[in-house]
């Protein structure tokens, strides 16, 4: 990411793709900039730039009434939910409550019987394949690490990085020294620096962890899905990745997928409860958890 | 007794007006002599009509021999127009025989080439005949011969007895009547043509419909062998995600072994010879089943997880089965013989014979599949292989024994393809590369009915093989293999899990 | 600012890779040649037609081993089916090899001997165009990319992949065999098109033809694995090897698989297309055997036996098992399916990584004691 792009104010209700974290005086600087726009909002008519995500209203994913039934079994159950830009967000539920079948649905890979689902305002995710929803900035990672295992750790993040992704693109590509440093500097948030060289497959459970958020981040999405990202961490990582997401928050949007209560602690955004395929609760940690039917849910069976 | 007639005759002849035989007109006979072939030819139909028919036989015969001889001792000798003359007339003469296979032969033979001069004889033999099925041939050749008559009236009424005939020769009967010379006519009265031009649609919409009814039952037949063919496939498709390539081979070596069985039938048993096929059914079985354990043990299951690589292994044991074929047997085809109460057919249809070995075929399928349904649903090592297709570790993790699920999934797959090598040895050419073009089929069977689904591989075998008939049909064998291949093609785009998948979260 | 394309050809390569490159050139463009050529048939370093033929022949069947291998060890992709390009390459070129022989074909027609045969009076429209040379040349370049794309395109759109793959490639080549053995069809039916005369007026036997056949063969060889080793090196090969381990991730990180799958595949038919159109006249026949299953699934066994995903070891598998294929047709012949068959089996079980990985771990455990890295060649399986 280079300097200038954060100098540049957001016009056309575009937050600025960003990865690396910016001088702490800037970020806030553009956090209060964004605030201030939010506040006027004039209903003007805006321009948006076809392939960029629209934030007028301030959400960037929206799911309303979606629904997916496999043979009968109703995975999704008119589901709705809605992510504000910058937001992070915490989604729980007991197994088979349709949370990994809701991020397949935002990414494309399992189409909805019915329902929306917008990326922005305007982006249909229902008519989007998934490589091209990855491309307009909706990065995921799955529960079980999946990384390029024959590939170098160093690999890994070139392919992952934001660039014109075509064919042709990719038969003359040479790294130049940017995407070099920012390889770099994503290597050192992920605390791998020192793997670079190796095959992605030699590291140990939670560095794969960590490597598949650092092909996120390279992605520079705007929102960004993680499916149970701290299985298999030590407390210690699991730490460090709380802290890296809390930092991440702001800049992208989060929903995060986790069983770990302490992590979703730590975390401290809005949680959202799934319970057979719909939302049953939403709220603040502590809300969620004194709500009758969150316990019944978790605890009646 | 063929001499003695013989010497009979020749005294016959010989004495020209001599009264032996009275019945038989000796003007005739002498005029069989004569120089003029018209003349012979004249003389021949007066003996063929003259009322005894084992005398005239015993004459004509002689002279069809070329063992008659003339008042001289001469041999009498005959052109091919008299040949063919006194081939109708033999036949017409044998319509009289008291031996039903005989007159049926008979009236066979006249369907060929009955004209006006047959009309007498016909319509006399009609008269005399009790059996149903002779009598619907004469009268059709009845009708044949009565369209050359130079009366209207017969001809019509000629066309309208062919109206209602099922013989394939009818068409290009009825087409002849509607034929032009030039400008003219074939046929001069406008009322016979007409009912030419109607009898010949009914006549061609029910050739149609006897042909269609032939290639569904064939189409049945060619997916009841893909079936037994794919079901094997299916299954240690299902059970170990492996394509077997030498899939195939297990039919050959179940031809093979069903050839070996009739062979032994042959030389120790020769009274029960047409059991052989019965024998052949455990023995072929039991024989794929423990190559295919063997396979499975000594290759397959070192290449587990890696389903590529197992097409390649497998394709080199398709190579050394073939090649061991034909060290062991030759590379010419064998012959394997229809046992006799699989040979004819039965005629569901007028013109449309649904072959007995076909009918065995279809029903040995059913057979086979009802049996794989109850391995499947009804016993232990079916539960076993339905837990190991859908979730192999899990299935390892609750004490099933998936090793041995593998190899006896294996056995069982490769035994049923012995089997479809049984039927196949009862309608195809038994050689060491029969099973080749089997395998992209039943494969193609596979993708269609979807992985693990006994209900689509039954209708995607079915469907499969009576569309390749009908496609047949209409372009020819090449272009319809090609025109499946592109069909299923375009059906994956649709459905990539195959007719009959079960939806659900997709794992990868 | 860019580096320029051939520096980056030449760093694919690396030093040792370009050494072994020159040297291949200079035997096969000028030692080989002059030794055909210029040193008398009864002196003892005469390189015979025999061998020229057999060598030209084995380097067409390179070629199709690297482009297999670009497709099955870098992207994962089995094609039990690349001998109907190599066919339909020959068969391109083999028609402007029909026209050349003129009027002295044995019916002396303009056309050729087997549309005589048939009793076709002119030439089928897409015969025309046939007696160019530069037409040949387009028509193999375009007609096997075309097939390729198209049947690509939708089996790659619809995710067919895996053992599914690999048998629709088998019918496909099957299907196209069986179109081609029609006399209807108008390329020869059973027998193909055979006795040569001419490429350009020059006559096909002459031993100068021979060479210039037999060094076109090595220099499209070299080009290929040039090509190749580029492409493996670049990011588009990473991606292509991204695409083999784990395809969905690599949908979810943005790249179309589809076009990166497409476009190996064509280019891997382009390739195999040339190889044909060079073996053609070398070995003055084509018929419809080529596109037979059998030798499709050959070609995977070539580079199964030098080692995947090496590019060379595919070229090192191919003359290994070509030359043994040779030696063994002519001493035992009903021995050779037995021989092949025993091959498929003992590479897959034994040899996962073929000759050239046998080699890696000899020489590994002969420099030291340290233990093997962790297998890492599982790849191409997915």
């Amino acid at each position: 990411m280079r300097l200038r792009d954060f100098l540049v104010p957001p016009v056309f209700g575009i937050a600025p793709p960003g990865l690396v974290l910016p001088p702490p005086e800037l970020k806030a600087k553009l956090e209060e900039k964004e605030k201030s726009r939010e506040g006027v909002s004039t209903g003007m008519a805006h321009l948006v730039k076809p392939g960029e995500v629209d934030l007028s209203h301030g959400v960037i994913l929206y799911l309303e009434d979606i629904s997916v039934s496999f043979d009968g079994f109703k995975a999704l159950n008119s589901l709705s939910l809605a992510i504000d830009a910058g937001e992070l967000r915490c989604i729980i539920g007991p197994n088979g409550a349709g949370k990994t079948t809701m991020m397949d649905v935002i990414t494309g890979k399992t189409r909805p019987d019915s329902g929306s689902a917008f990326f922005g305002q305007t982006m249909n995710l229902k008519r989007m394949s998934e490589a091209e929803i990855a491309h307009s900035g909706i990065g995921r990672k799955f529960q079980k690490p999946t990384i390029f295992e024959q590939h170098s750790v160093f690999e890994n993040l070139e392919l992952a990085m934001k660039t014109d992704k075509r064919v042709r693109r990719s038969l003359f590509a040479e790294l130049d020294d940017t995407t070099r440093d920012r390889i770099a500097e994503t290597l050192r948030l992920i605390r791998l620096d020192t793997e670079a060289a190796r095959p992605a497959g030699l590291l140990s459970h939670g560095q794969k962890q960590w490597l598949e958020i650092g092909m996120l981040l390279m992605q520079e999405p705007k929102l960004l899905l993680l499916d149970e990202p701290v299985a298999g961490m030590t407390d210690e990582e699991t730490e460090r990745t709380a802290e890296l997401f809390k930092s991440l928050a702001g800049k992208h949007s989060l929903v995060v997928v986790e069983h770990d209560m302490a992590f979703i602690k730590q975390l401290g955004g809005k949680v959202t409860v799934l319970h057979e395929g719909s939302v049953i609760a939403e709220g603040g940690l502590e809300t969620v958890q004194n709500d009758p039917r969150v316990i019944e849910v978790y605890l009646g069976r | 007794m063929k001499t003695h007639y013989i010497a009979l005759l020749i005294v016959l002849a010989t004495l020209l007006a001599a009264p032996a035989q009275a019945a038989l007109d000796a003007k005739a006979v002498a005029q069989l002599a004569a120089e003029d072939s018209d003349e012979r030819i004249a003389a021949i139909w007066t003996l063929a009509e003259g009322g005894q028919p084992a005398e005239a036989m015993s004459v004509l015969q002689a002279l069809a021999d070329g063992s008659l001889k003339d008042a001289k001792g001469e041999d009498i000798t005959i052109n091919n127009r008299i040949r063919g003359e006194l081939a109708a007339a033999l036949a017409s003469l044998r319509l009289f025989d008291a031996d039903r296979g005989v007159r049926l032969a008979a009236a066979r033979e006249l369907q060929a080439g009955a004209d006006a001069r047959l009309v007498g004889v016909l319509e006399k033999a009609i008269a005399k005949e009790a059996d149903a099925e002779i009598r619907r041939l004469l009268a059709l050749s009845h009708a044949q011969a009565s369209l050359q008559s130079d009366d209207p009236q017969r001809r019509l009424a000629a066309v309208q007895a062919l109206a209602s005939s099922d013989s394939p020769n009818t068409k290009s009967l009825l087409l002849g009547v509607l034929a032009k010379n030039g400008d003219a006519w074939a046929e001069p009265d406008a009322e016979v043509r007409r009912a030419a031009a109607a009898a010949l649609k009914g006549v061609e919409s029910r050739l149609g419909t006897a042909e269609n009814i032939g290639r569904v039952f064939s189409g049945l037949s060619l997916g009841s062998i893909l079936l037994l063919a794919a079901l094997g496939l299916a299954i240690t498709y299902g059970v170990m995600g492996v394509i077997n390539m030498a899939h195939g081979e297990f039919l050959m070596i179940g031809a093979y072994a069903t050839f070996a069985v009739q062979g032994l039938f042959r030389s120790y048993a020769p009274d029960f010879l047409d059991a052989y096929v019965l024998a052949a059914i455990p023995v072929a079985f039991i024989i794929t089943a423990l190559v295919g354990m063997v396979l499975e043990r000594m290759v397959i299951r070192h290449l587990y997880g890696r389903p590529l690589e197992t097409l390649l292994a497998t394709w080199g044991i398709s190579l050394m089965l073939i090649q061991a074929a034909r060290t062991l047997f030759g590379s010419q085809n064998v012959e394997v013989a229809n046992p006799s109460w699989m040979s004819g057919g039965v005629e569901v249809f007028a013109g449309a014979m649904l072959p007995w070995n076909r009918i065995a075929i279809v029903a040995f399928s059913v057979g086979v599949l009802a049996l794989m349904w109850a391995i499947l649903n009804l016993t232990r090592l079916g539960l076993f292989v339905r837990a190991v297709t859908q979730n192999r570790p899990m299935a390892g993790c609750v004490g099933v024994p998936t090793g041995r699920v593998d190899t006896l999934a294996f056995g069982i797959g490769a035994g049923i393809a012995g089997l479809g090598g049984v039927a196949l040895s009862q309608i195809g050419n038994v050689g060491p590369d029969m099973g080749q073009g089997y395998i992209v089929d039943s494969f193609m069977v596979v993708v269609l009915g979807g992985v693990g689904q006994l209900a689509g591989a039954v209708w995607a075998a079915l469907g499969l093989g009576v569309f390749t008939k009908f496609l047949e049909g209409w372009t020819g064998a090449v272009i319809a293999k090609i025109v499946v291949l592109v069909f299923i093609i375009v059906f994956i785009q649709k459905r990539p899990q195959g007719l009959f998948a079960l939806k659900g979260r997709v794992v990868d | 600012m860019r580096t320029p394309l051939i520096i980056r050809f030449y760093r694919a390569l690396g030093p040792k890779g370009a050494a072994a490159l020159a040297v291949f050139a200079l035997l096969t463009l000028v030692l080989v040649p002059l030794l055909h050529l210029a040193v008398p048939k009864d002196s003892f370093f005469h390189v015979s037609d025999y061998t020229i033929t057999l060598g030209g022949k084995i380097m067409c069947y390179a070629i199709v081993a690297v482009a297999m291998d670009l497709i099955w060890g870098y992207a994962g992709i089995l094609s039990l089916g690349h001998g109907v390009f190599f066919a339909l390459g020959g068969y391109a070129f083999g028609m402007y090899l029909m026209r050349q022989i003129g009027r002295d074909g044995s019916y002396q027609s303009d056309l050729p001997d087997f549309m005589v045969f048939l009793d076709w009076k002119a030439l089928p429209w897409y015969w025309s165009g046939s007696d160019s040379f530069l037409w040949a040349v387009i028509l193999v370049l375009v007609v096997p990319a075309l097939l390729a794309f198209l049947f690509g395109y939708f089996a790659f759109r619809s995710r067919i992949k895996g053992v599914y793959f690999s048998i629709i490639t088998q019918a496909m080549t099957f299907a196209a065999m069986l179109f081609f053995f029609r006399n209807e069809t108008g390329f020869g039916g059973n027998n193909g098109f055979t006795d040569f005369k001419r490429i350009l007026g020059y006559s096909i036997t002459s031993p100068e033809m021979r060479v210039t056949l037999f060094a076109l063969s090595a220099l499209m060889l070299m080009a290929t694995l040039a090509l190749g080793r580029y492409l493996v090196t670049s990011r588009f090969g990473r991606v292509l090897a991204a695409v083999r381990d784990a395809e969905s991730r690599v949908m979810f990180i943005g790249y179309n698989p589809l076009w990166y799958k497409l476009a190996i595949w064509t280019l891997s038919a382009m390739l195999c297309a040339v190889a044909g159109a060079l073996y053609v006249p070398q070995v003055g026949i084509i018929n419809p055997g080529e596109m037979s299953p059998a030798n499709s699934i050959e070609i995977a066994i070539w580079v199964a036996v030098g080692g995947r995903a090496t590019l060379i070891g595919a070229v090192i598998g191919a003359v290994i098992v070509n030359l043994a294929k040779s030696f063994f047709t002519v001493a035992f012949p009903e021995y050779w399916l037995f021989f092949l068959g025993f091959l498929f089996i003992a590479v897959t079980l034994w040899l996962p990584d073929g000759v050239v990985g046998l080699w890696k771990r000899l020489r590994r455990s002969a420099s030291a004691e340290i233990p093997p890295s962790p297998p890492l060649s599982k790849g191409g399986d997915k």
